[in-house]
């Protein structure tokens, strides 16, 4: 909403507030003034001036020469190209030396050997914007009218010395989507008095009645309709104040009865339509529901299909109105209009919501409509509007309305105790002050012992419940008056819970490895939920999705960090390692009908150099160790080391040799590999090593109590073997057979080398361990470790085969 | 005699002095003391001498001894320190080469203004509550006090999957959530981070998807001025003690009375900035006394029980608090934008 100074104050004395300080005091009071603007885009010296003369330019076919009376002692001559430039105008001159909007300053200048001495303006270059500009002076220069005075400022009579405060209005304040709304509202910041226009309306003889009947089909849709006959009017030109008023509310003018309509719409919010009655084709207005499939050619020259979800105005026939949203094209007011049908009506705002909404029409009356107008005031604007119209273009208005529905309402009571108003605001609000602000608010009420019942006018719907009336009292006595305390007697224990801290704790683990945190988008594109194939899980798919690329829920973090390796790669980052801790969304279902399984999980992507010390010439690339490595360190940071194991995998896009599910008691909770060169060279990025893991199971499975045990009293001795098996025996199964015949004593095992090539049989490879024994009850005996042992290598030659290396 | 054993000396003396490296040093002391040395033989010769002077001269000859021996001794620690000198001299470094990089990495900015939060909120007495991305109708609107139709859903369209479930677009319905599962028992003190989704194209200032974090504290004395103290208090921590608040009055659906929270702008302390937009002030956050209705479908009752709820945006947050121009790139990830969050910021 936009809300001219000048105009509002027409309804409240503003005292010497500046346009700046008024909009801090709303502002502050409730509804938030978002900018400040001023009308003069730094315009300096245009001045009125009085065309006496216009010839055309002796050497330029489309250029004027014209001597122009700007209240000096001699014209001055002004070229002038506008189209509609002609002796006798009186129009707005930039003299030499003025100053137009982007710091455009009018110097002396000669065109085609003739002397220009200014320049007659056009409203665009007084910073008027083109879609505000009528029509008939959209391609040329602006022509006032005859009664201005010559050489005064023009800026005045085109009120650009005016400011503009442009309020951003919360849904519940549709109270001052008008300016007497404002007005209520500024008069209570200020405790200043409103002045209400105060409209009569002289009847003819002729009754309304007589030319046309209302009737309603549904009373929801539409509880009251009110038809104003108004004959033998004259469709021109505003006159410039009005003209003024609708620009500086960034309205158009069309003509005198279309420029009514949007100023009574503005000052009283209530939206009006003129029809043309000669045009209407009947002598009755039916308000229904549209059939579907019923068309109407609208305003704007469009064809719209109706549905029985929307409310016209018909002329008991076709429609002739799209009810609170925009009138048809065959009953538009025109030059030549002589009987208007003033409709001033009431209209549910669901209804006209969904006709706005699905005919894709916001009008300045659908959005009033759809908040919700003064029940109260539609009766007051057509009367309002009715004389207006006889004032500005003549006729006169027949005895009526016509009507239907009730005009007004009962307004409603809520009440409030001062006790309860300072309980929820914390406050020590006096009786008198709270009268006080209700006095100032304009709202009636009867005071019983401190609890008020307040009478709520019907232009402030918003005021509903007890809470309302406290934000009324709070805000008009000023949250910068509300004390700051902190809660008593509710005293609680903050605090992570348990998984939180351990999510806490991944997290720091992660970055303490090396890996930087990234947050990407849980939208993603089916393609790339079919990344690892079929999963067992189906999409979840929005039913209106913006982009393919943002269609479906994740379901797993991968494709995203590819994503930002792929990002990163572009700008010739290519040593990055990075994780992500979020949800994906998985469910069975194939039509959604309950809320998917959300499962938090951690996914990390590395890829380039994983250590670097560049001029100590160590280069270390990252592979699928170090990604292992980081996943070993995780886990036993969560105590569930002994729990966890990897079983090479075959995974859709991933290298068939260098990965790996890992498990956790046996069940597979992610992977560990390798990207599959295929798939690296889609992505057009560097070798790249994956995992992803379930992280909501590694935090929910509870660890073993750390317990403390003592250090070691006894030395303990250490034995190495190095084995030849064949190739395909992996580590894992050594290590297994190792520690089930190592008992008791063996009290850790290490693997030290791999060795495959040469010196080494076909199909055989060597692989070294250091055994470590340990007695916690007394020194090792020799004869001891060498049974342990013995039986390590026993159990190896007979289970694996496994030689010792000489 | 005695002249020749002085002339010894002074030559044995000078020798040592001339000495340059250990070598020499061993063989001047055999040359001289040892028992085929130039002074023992001439001691040999003490027969030869008057039984007085002898033992004159035998001191004599061992002064000379000592003092040999201690010059050689002494130029003996000499060469042996310079010998080390020289090693260490050797294998001097450039200290001013760079050190071995250690590998880290570092908390995505979000998270860091999360944490940062959590912790504040922790340290005033409430826990975290965390709830589903994907919700239903019911929470994320009706719950909240936006029955359908409600004008004000239009502020935030939404991405549905069918008619009742939706992408959250806040972390509100864990206000409904959490009140319900404390069945109508105060009190409830809770913040909720979380991913949210709006019907937003992203550019600079719009994200589909962005981050939220709600507050939420239900009593039986619960108080508007309460929620100035909380927010006055994280203001304050969040943004440095100097900050001032002021809270306007303003709507959401699901509190009565509403406020937004601005403090005084960290820029230019009030003055008026590009940062507040000549302002003097920067929105940082919504909030209100939970509306009664809320209280009421969640099983509270409001004549007894009233609370206070709030909303923040940690992306806002972090791009005031570091001056970060474009949402996107909390979302892109470029590992040069990351780096850059890895230190203390004080």
């Amino acid at each position: 909403m936009l809300v001219s100074m000048r105009w509002l104050e027409q309804y409240v004395d503003l005292g010497n507030h500046t346009a700046e300080q008024l909009a801090d005091l709303i502002t502050k009071s409730g509804i938030e003034v978002e900018t400040v603007e001023s009308l003069n885009k730094g315009v300096k010296g245009v001045v009125v001036g009085h065309v006496v003369s216009c010839e055309q330019h002796p050497n330029a076919d489309k250029l004027n020469l014209c001597k122009v009376d700007i209240g000096e002692e001699e014209p001055v001559q002004i070229i002038c190209g506008a189209p509609n430039v002609a002796e006798g105008q009186k129009v707005a001159v930039a003299k030499v030396g003025a100053v137009l909007p982007g710091n455009f300053k009018i110097k002396k200048a000669k065109l085609r050997g003739e002397a220009s001495n200014g320049m007659i303006c056009s409203l665009q270059e007084l910073g008027i914007e083109s879609k505000l500009v009528q029509k008939e002076f959209a391609d040329g220069i602006f022509v006032f009218p005859n009664d201005v005075e010559v050489g005064t400022d023009a800026l005045e009579y085109l009120n650009l010395n005016d400011k503009v405060l442009e309020l951003g209005l919360t849904p519940n304040r549709a109270d001052c989507m008008n300016m007497l709304g404002v007005a209520y509202e500024v008069a209570a910041i200020l405790k200043k008095e409103v002045n209400l226009p105060s409209p009569s309306v002289e009847h003819s003889d002729e009754s309304a009645a007589d030319y046309v009947s209302v009737s309603i089909e549904n009373k929801e849709d539409n509880p009251y309709y009110g038809a104003t006959i108004i004959k033998g009017v004259e469709v021109k030109a505003s006159p410039l104040w009005l003209v003024n008023r609708l620009v500086s509310s960034g309205i158009r003018p069309i003509n005198n009865i279309v420029d009514i309509t949007n100023y009574v719409l503005l000052e009283y919010g209530q939206p009006l339509h003129a029809f043309d009655y000669d045009r209407l084709g009947s002598k009755e207005i039916v308000v229904r529901r549209a059939g579907d499939g019923e068309k109407i050619e609208t305003l704007d020259d469009t064809e719209r299909t109706l549905s029985s979800d929307h409310l016209v105005i018909t002329n008991g026939k076709k429609p002739v109105a799209v009810a609170g949203v925009m009138g048809g094209a065959d009953s538009e007011v025109y030059d030549g209009t002589q009987t208007i049908l003033l409709e001033a009506a009431y209209f549910n705002g669901f209804v006209v919501r969904q006709a706005s909404k699905d005919l894709n029409l916001r009008s300045d009356s659908s959005a009033r409509f759809e908040k919700g107008i003064d029940r109260n005031r539609v009766h007051l604007a057509a009367k309002r509007a009715a004389s207006l119209i006889v004032e500005l273009a003549g006729g006169e208005v027949l005895e009526g309305p016509v009507e239907a529905g009730e005009r007004t309402v009962e307004e409603k009571s809520v009440s409030v105790s001062v006790k309860r108003i300072n309980r929820v605001l914390g406050t020590d609000i006096s009786e008198n002050t709270v009268a006080e602000i209700f006095d100032r608010l304009r709202f009636e009420y009867n005071n019983d012992n401190g609890t008020f019942s307040v009478l709520v006018p019907a232009r402030r719907p918003d005021i509903t419940i007890e809470e309302d009336l406290i934000e009324e009292v709070g805000r008009l006595y000023g949250y910068d008056n509300l004390p700051a305390t902190f809660p008593y007697g509710e005293g609680t224990p903050g605090g992570l819970t348990d998984y939180q801290n351990k999510r806490r704790l991944v997290r720091r683990y992660m970055e303490g490895a090396g890996l930087y945190q990234v947050t990407t988008y849980s939208l993603t594109s089916p393609k790339k939920n079919a990344f690892f194939g079929e999963i067992g899980y189906n999409d979840i798919t929005l039913s209106m999705p913006m982009s393919e690329e943002r269609a479906v829920l994740r379901t797993s973090l991968v494709p995203h960090l590819l994503d930002v390796i792929e990002h990163n790669h572009n700008r010739q980052l290519d040593d990055v390692a990075i994780y992500e801790t979020a949800k994906v969304f998985l469910t069975k279902q194939e039509k959604v009908s309950e809320l998917p399984k959300e499962e938090e999980h951690i996914s990390a992507a590395f890829t380039g150099l994983w250590q670097e010390h560049s001029w100590q010439k160590e280069k270390k690339p990252v592979d699928f160790f170090v990604a292992k490595g980081v996943i070993e360190g995780l886990v036993e940071e969560l105590g569930l080391s002994d729990r966890i194991s990897f079983q090479k995998a075959e995974k859709q896009n991933m290298h068939p040799g260098r990965t790996a599910n890992v498990l956790l008691d046996e069940e597979e909770i992610g992977f560990v590999g390798q990207l599959h060169p295929e798939a690296q060279s889609e992505y057009d990025i560097n070798e790249t090593y994956l995992f992803e893991l379930n992280l909501e199971r590694l935090l929910t499975t509870n660890t073993e109590p750390l317990e403390y045990k003592s250090l070691p009293r006894f030395p303990s001795v250490t034995r190495d073997i190095a084995l030849v098996v064949d190739e395909g025996t992996e580590a894992q199964a050594v290590l297994n057979i190792i520690e089930q015949a190592g008992g008791k004593l063996l009290a850790e095992t290490r693997i030290f080398d791999l060795y495959q090539g040469e010196h080494m049989e076909e199909g055989k490879k060597s692989l070294a361990f250091s055994l470590r024994y340990y007695n916690p009850e007394h020194t090792l005996t020799e004869e001891e470790v060498k049974k342990a042992h013995d039986r390590v290598v026993d159990q190896l030659k007979q289970e694996i085969g496994a030689s010792l290396r000489g | 005699m005695k002249e020749r054993l002085q002339a010894l000396k002074e030559e044995a003396v000078s020798k040592i002095e001339e000495a340059s490296n250990v070598k020499e040093i061993q063989d001047i002391r055999v040359a001289y003391l040892g028992k085929k040395g130039p002074i023992t033989e001439i001691l040999r010769g003490m027969g030869k001498l008057p039984a007085e002077e002898r033992p004159k001269m035998g001191q004599l000859g061992n002064e000379i001894r000592a003092i040999i021996s201690d010059k050689l001794d002494e130029k003996m620690e000499q060469l042996e320190k310079a010998a080390v000198a020289e090693k260490l001299k050797k294998e001097t470094i450039d200290v001013t080469m760079p050190g071995r990089p250690v590998q880290k990495g570092n908390h995505h900015p979000l998270t860091r203004v999360v944490e940062e939060i959590e912790d504040l909120f922790i340290g005033m007495g409430f826990s975290i509550a965390e709830g589903p991305e994907v919700e239903t109708d019911y929470y994320n609107f009706e719950a909240l006090n936006l029955p359908k139709n409600h004008p004000a859903r239009d502020m935030q369209d939404s991405f549905y999957i069918t008619e009742d479930i939706l992408l959250r677009t806040h972390t509100s319905p864990m206000q409904a959530r959490t009140m319900e599962k404390h069945e109508g028992k105060g009190p409830v003190k809770i913040i909720v981070p979380g991913r949210v989704y709006r019907r937003d194209t992203d550019d600079a200032t719009h994200s589909h998807q962005f981050t939220q974090i709600e507050g939420l504290m239900v009593g039986e004395n619960v108080r508007m001025s309460d929620l100035k103290g909380v927010l006055q208090t994280f203001a304050k921590e969040m943004f440095g003690q100097e900050r001032e608040i002021r809270l306007r009055p303003s709507f959401f659906p699901f509190t009565e009375p509403s406020v937004e929270m601005d403090i005084s702008c960290f820029n230019c302390g009030g003055e008026g900035c590009s940062v507040c937009k000549g302002t003097g002030w920067i929105e940082i956050l919504g909030g209100g006394m939970v509306h009664p209705h809320v209280l009421e479908m969640s099983g509270f009752d409001s004549k007894k029980y009233t609370g206070f709820a709030f909303g923040m945006g940690p992306e806002r947050i972090a791009m005031l608090k570091y001056g970060i121009e474009d949402i996107r790139n909390f979302y892109t990830n470029d590992v040069r934008f990351l780096k850059q969050f890895n230190r203390v910021n004080q």
